[in-house]
């Protein structure tokens, strides 16, 4: 089937040789806070996309990625620092048994719905953190760490310079927005809209809800899984609060909803939105001690959602849709 | 045999604390159809008071509740004026996310205020005191707790089931619009309820420093373990979080003991898995 190729896909694949081009310009390769900030908005948008096939598109609000985004960086971290391998077959396997793991849960919590489902999430996160904890085999609580290695692409490690893991997380980027816009696009994006909108009027329309949601589980898993490993090798460590936590399942929900869920570029949008906000926020004021920038990003998260529940997307289409309003009218004026 | 009855003194005991911190969730949860992120930290928050009432006034945190409740009511109107009611009628999650952002905040300002350190009264009226029974030792300060959220409990029931109050509260819940029209003001009952599951928790949250050390972190539990025993007990159900929290209770305390400490929670959250796959809807919902 041969489809027309939209704006949408335009602009994605210009943003991405932007951001591939950006490093070039003079003063921001050097600065590694700049770096760091640009590439967390990468890693962070890559995360909530994955997250926003399931909870955005199939509209099955998830506080469980985390447990995948875990198993992701600990595929990564188990290769390179039990087995002394290169991190890429641990980040595959990782992705592999994550997308495995999230259909054996999901299988039965998918019935629950609403609050129900919510909270059954945050017990699967609760009960994989703690038992993760405890698992001597993978580090237990004190995580794993990485020893020195040589640095580049192999090893996917760089020390000196950031701009290897720039383009890690440009490329996770590319392969994550483009696999969504792959089902935006494709018969499981039509699929899992529909169940969003009204589990039984699709099923009545021959939708097989259950399957729909499954395979969005499995691929929002495995691509979440991904995230995770990046995230372990840029950490050179993982450990079970910093990977599987509910503070880090709410950053998926968190970013998507903040940009708009169910949009293709809400997810980037937030990341673009939320990472500064954070990390400059504690590159400024995390000095002060005793948590001043979380203070003002708790502040700033309430606001949000508060004021703009359709996220920053939902912004920019409202303003779209002035426009268009108000061009029709001053035709009708002529 | 002396271990299984201090087990499970032990268990019933932790459980009637936690069914008053969930039947404040529940509450809310039930009229409103939100859930309050930020209910843990609601405990933390009333435990600093109290704590702190204790520590430089030298009031006794058996009288100090009284502080904590109150205030805690003040906080969660006020969560409901300036947050809550800007999310009424949107999806579901923005209330939960909403309060996240309320928990980051109010967990943050007690670290920079007060330090992570670990606090615990030391002088205590119930403090330390035990009874023992036929080999089983019931520690005071947890069993005074526990009782005193048993009458809480009990009254907060009594409330909803027998008052004028507790009838508008129930008609709010069931249909805001028909309720409107019968005169009741929801928004005013809205306030009240937020508040009073403010309460519950403060109460709860204000007895504690007799004999649990005050941290900012010490409210995530309590609130994970709040959302779970509501969600088990059943969509608003007062009698469904009582008995599920008993439930998580017992199964902490023994899974603690005859497993192992570190997997007792585990073993709660498995519990609650299992009872929503058998009853998605918990087991006193409908």
């Amino acid at each position: 089937m041969k489809r027309k190729i939209e704006r949408k896909d335009w602009l994605l694949f210009a943003l991405i040789i932007l951001f591939a081009l950006l490093p070039a310009i003079p003063g921001i390769r050097e600065n590694s806070l700049t770096m760091h900030v640009i590439l967390m908005i990468f890693l962070m948008a890559s995360m909530s996309q994955s997250w926003n096939i399931v909870g955005g598109y199939c509209g099955q609000v998830s506080f469980g990625h985390s447990v995948f985004f875990g198993i992701g960086a600990y595929g990564a971290a188990m290769a390179v620092v039990k087995y002394g391998m290169t991190p890429w077959p641990g980040a595959l396997a990782g992705a592999f048994l994550a997308a495995g793991i999230a259909v054996l849960i999901s299988w039965p919590v998918f019935r629950l719905s609403g609050h129900y489902f919510a909270i059954a999430t945050f017990a699967i996160v609760e009960i994989f953190n703690r038992l993760f904890m405890v698992w001597y085999w993978v580090g237990g609580a004190i995580g794993l760490d990485y020893s020195i290695t040589e640095q580049g692409i192999v090893n996917f490690v760089w020390y000196q310079s950031k701009v290897g893991y720039y383009y890690g997380a440009l490329v996770l980027l590319g392969l994550v927005f483009g696999v969504v816009r792959w089902m935006e696009r494709h018969r499981i994006g039509y699929y899992l809209r529909a169940v969003r909108e009204g589990q039984e009027t699709a099923e009545a329309l021959g939708v097989d809800s259950t399957k729909a949601k499954l395979s969005a589980m499995a691929v929002s898993a495995f691509l979440a899984a991904l995230c995770g490993a990046f995230f372990a090798q840029y950490n050179y460590r993982v450990d079970p609060p910093m990977v599987m936590s509910l503070d880090m399942s709410m950053k998926f929900v968190l970013v998507t909803i903040l940009g708009g869920t169910g949009t293709l570029f809400g997810p980037l949008v937030g990341a673009a939105v939320l990472v500064p906000l954070q990390e400059y926020s504690r590159a400024l004021l995390g000095g002060l001690g005793g948590g001043v920038d979380l203070i003002i990003f708790g502040l700033l998260i309430i606001l949000v959602v508060v004021k703009q529940p359709k996220g920053v997307v939902g912004i920019f289409s409202y303003l779209r849709r002035r426009m268009v309003e108000r061009e029709s009218v001053g035709k009708e004026n002529d | 045999m002396i271990a299984f009855l201090q087990v499970l003194v032990n268990g019933i005991l932790n459980g009637l604390v936690y069914a008053l911190v969930a039947t404040g969730l529940s509450l809310i949860w039930g009229v409103m159809d939100v859930i309050n992120f930020a209910h843990g930290d609601y405990l933390m928050v009333a435990m600093y008071t109290s704590f702190w009432i204790g520590a430089l006034l030298g009031v006794d945190p058996v009288l100090s509740w009284i502080v904590s409740g109150a205030f805690l009511f003040l906080i969660g109107a006020l969560t409901y004026k300036l947050i809550i009611r800007y999310t009424v009628g949107r999806s579901a999650i923005s209330a939960l996310l909403a309060t996240f952002g309320l928990s980051m905040f109010l967990k943050n300002v007690c670290l920079y205020l007060f330090s992570p350190n670990f606090r615990l009264l030391s002088k205590t009226v119930l403090g330390g005191k035990t009874i023992e029974t036929g080999g089983v030792i019931f520690p005071v300060p947890q069993l005074v707790t526990a009782l005193s959220a048993l009458v809480v409990i009990v009254l907060v029931y009594y409330m909803v089931k027998k008052t004028r109050l507790g009838w508008a509260i129930q008609a709010t819940a069931m249909d805001k619009e028909a309720a409107e029209l019968m005169g009741i003001d929801t928004e005013r009952i809205y306030l009240l309820v937020f508040g009073l599951g403010g309460s519950c928790v403060g109460i709860a949250g204000g007895l504690l420093p007799s004999y649990l050390a005050v941290h900012p972190e010490v409210g995530l539990l309590f609130g994970l373990l709040a959302f779970v025993i509501v969600a088990m007990g059943g969509f608003g159900s007062i009698p469904g979080a009582l008995f599920a929290a008993l439930m998580v209770g017992l199964v902490e305390s023994f899974s603690g003991f005859f497993i192992a400490p570190v997997f007792k929670y585990v073993a709660v959250f498995a519990l609650y898995l299992l009872v929503v796959m058998v009853r998605p809807k918990g087991l006193f919902g409908w």
